[in-house]
């Protein structure tokens, strides 16, 4: 019934990659050796990101909420982590998560109740600004570090009564840690959006003047959408942190919004399954070029602009439109 | 005249665009289910006008009364919540969503809130019960699971009376719904409307005359932002003053 529902062959063909994926562990120390424990890292970040991205998804592709600072939560999430740990010992992952998930819902409540009133070019001016002002507030004080960052020295514990259930430390545990929460999120995502709230925050990002006409107030639901990403972004943010055991203010800045918005518009906005893509496109290429010149970024934006000639609706819609045809002639 | 004849009504409504008065001092009643007709020339101030009475613009001064209360001001959405229904001029479908999530939307807006986060939304009977029975009325009940970008374009005007009927307004404000359809459209969606005005109130701005006078039974002629002329259908219909702004000297088009 829902009309943002993926094709069957689609679905087959993601499920297939994410198979792929979820047996890295098996195949790629076979295939890649060396540089196994490096790749490892990188795919791990990468999940990281998608999440990230997801979030986003949901605000540009769906509200229709073009914001340049969506950073600014996932860096909050990551700070959170890195000042609530004690300094030698683990904190508690059951704490810690929730309050730095809360933490950056709570700063999402606030910069979206004042920007959500602005529309268009205004709003992204504004998220830039608030994410800025998050950039600098932990640039210049000397609470977290300032601009040198912080650390994690200890990676949270995940226990039951005093049993551990799951070790962080392991390369191995946190890949599908990642992984984990990658699927979950998306998961979450998808029912939030065949759910009312879902079906309206849709069509607010489609036509937000009939929305307020059949009778929801649009600002209401754009704020809960805003709350609603930051909150997963604080999310990705924390498991960040715990993965690279640091934070640093650049996590919070421009540069990373804009890179997570690339990636939603090159995998698809929209699609919630693109961003995951753009994600994946975006760092591979950039690992894959850095390794074969110095001069990676001329390759990297040459890409960039060919997906988005070639592909206006992204890979995603690429995507999409193969699962319908396939769907057509069958 | 008292307060109770009229379900809604506008008193000394006024809108002005910088210099431009657009609605002034417009004085209309609307009965309760009665076909009214708001008619004029292109720039009369239907639009601004229709726009006004359901929050879509904020007056610069005067009243709109809901059953005695003053809605002046309200913002759309809780206009919409008040009974107050309306279409629009131009074609303002969810052309992503189906026939019946578009009028499932619509009929969502009833809830109490929207605020609900993991149930999916098919599974709301009494919502898909609204949603499925607008769509009947609206004569779109086969297409319910099209796309409704893929209709044809009176079919899109016919949702979005769905859409409006969906919503269980008291009164519907219908902003031009024969706007650019062909004659055998046209027919159809005069059908529709004439059975609507026997259930609902019905507020209707168009230009197709005959739709108009095959529909209302009161008429209300708007020039220049004000109102000219307003009461029943032959009365209007043989007033000087309409025949001289609609026929006077030919140099209105429209």
């Amino acid at each position: 019934m829902i009309s943002t529902s993926v094709p069957k062959r689609l679905a087959i063909l993601l499920l297939a990659v994410l198979t792929v994926l979820a047996l890295f562990p098996v195949w790629g120390k076979l295939v890649f050796a060396a540089k196994f424990a490096f790749l490892m890292q990188k795919l791990t970040g990468i999940m990281i990101l998608a999440i990230l991205a997801m979030s986003l998804d949901l605000l540009v592709g769906m509200a229709g909420l073009v914001s340049f600072g969506h950073a600014a939560f996932f860096g909050l999430g990551g700070y959170m982590l890195a000042m609530l740990s004690p300094q030698y010992e683990a904190a508690n992952l059951w704490l810690v998560l929730p309050a730095a998930v809360a933490t950056s819902a709570l700063a999402a409540t606030v910069v979206g109740f004042l920007s959500i009133r602005s529309s268009g070019i205004y709003f992204i001016m504004v998220t830039l600004a608030f994410g800025q002002m998050g950039f600098y507030f932990f640039n210049d004080s000397k609470a977290a570090g300032g601009s040198d960052g912080a650390y994690v020295h200890v990676k949270p514990a995940v226990e039951a009564f005093g049993v551990t259930l799951l070790d962080l430390d392991q390369k191995l545990t946190f890949f599908y840690v990642a992984l984990g929460a990658m699927v979950a999120v998306y998961a979450f995502l998808k029912v939030l959006l065949a759910s009312p709230f879902g079906r309206v925050v849709s069509a607010i990002g489609v036509n937000e003047n009939r929305v307020q006409g059949l009778g929801f107030n649009p600002r209401a639901y754009k704020l809960a959408a805003f709350v609603i990403a930051g909150g997963v972004a604080g999310l990705a943010g924390f498991l960040a942190a715990s993965q690279y055991g640091f934070v640093n203010p650049a996590m919070l800045g421009w540069h990373q919004s804009g890179h997570v918005l690339v990636m939603v518009i090159l995998g698809g906005m929209g699609t919630l399954f693109g961003p995951v893509l753009g994600a994946f496109i975006l760092e591979l290429a950039h690992f894959a070029f850095e390794s074969m010149t110095d001069h990676w970024l001329l390759p990297m934006g040459a890409l960039i602009i060919a997906i988005v000639l070639l592909l206006p609706k992204g890979v995603a819609g690429l995507l999409l439109q193969w699962g319908k045809d396939k769907e057509d002639a069958t | 005249m008292s307060q109770s004849d009229f379900i809604l009504e506008t008193r000394a409504l006024t809108k002005v665009f910088g210099g431009l008065v657009a609605n002034s001092e417009v004085t209309i009643g609307f009965r309760e289910r009665q076909a009214h007709a708001v008619i004029g020339p292109n720039g009369a101030g239907k639009s601004t006008f229709v726009n006004l009475l359901t929050g879509h613009l904020t007056p610069s001064g005067g009243q709109v009364l809901l059953k005695g209360a003053n809605i002046a001001g309200f913002p759309a959405h809780k206009v919409s919540r008040l009974g107050i229904g309306r279409s629009y001029q131009k074609t303002n479908v969810f052309p992503s969503f189906t026939c019946f999530e578009n009028t499932r939307l619509a009929a969502q807006s009833r809830l109490a809130t929207s605020m609900r986060f993991f149930r999916p939304a098919c599974s709301y009977k009494a919502v898909s019960e609204q949603a499925g029975c607008a769509l009947e009325a609206a004569g779109l009940g086969p297409k319910a699971s099209r796309m409704a970008g893929a209709l044809s374009y009176g079919e899109q005007r016919q949702l979005e009376i769905a859409m409006v009927l969906a919503t269980a307004p008291e009164i519907l404000v219908l902003d031009e719904p024969l706007a650019g359809m062909g004659k055998e459209e046209s027919e159809k969606m005069v059908g529709l409307l004439k059975g609507l005005a026997r259930d609902y109130t019905l507020i209707l701005v168009e230009h197709d005359m005959d739709a108009v006078f095959a529909i209302a039974e009161v008429l209300s002629v708007m020039v220049n932002g004000t109102l000219l002329e307003s009461g029943p259908l032959e009365q209007v219909r043989a007033s000087r003053a309409v025949q001289d702004a609609y026929l006077g000297d030919g140099a209105e088009a429209y």
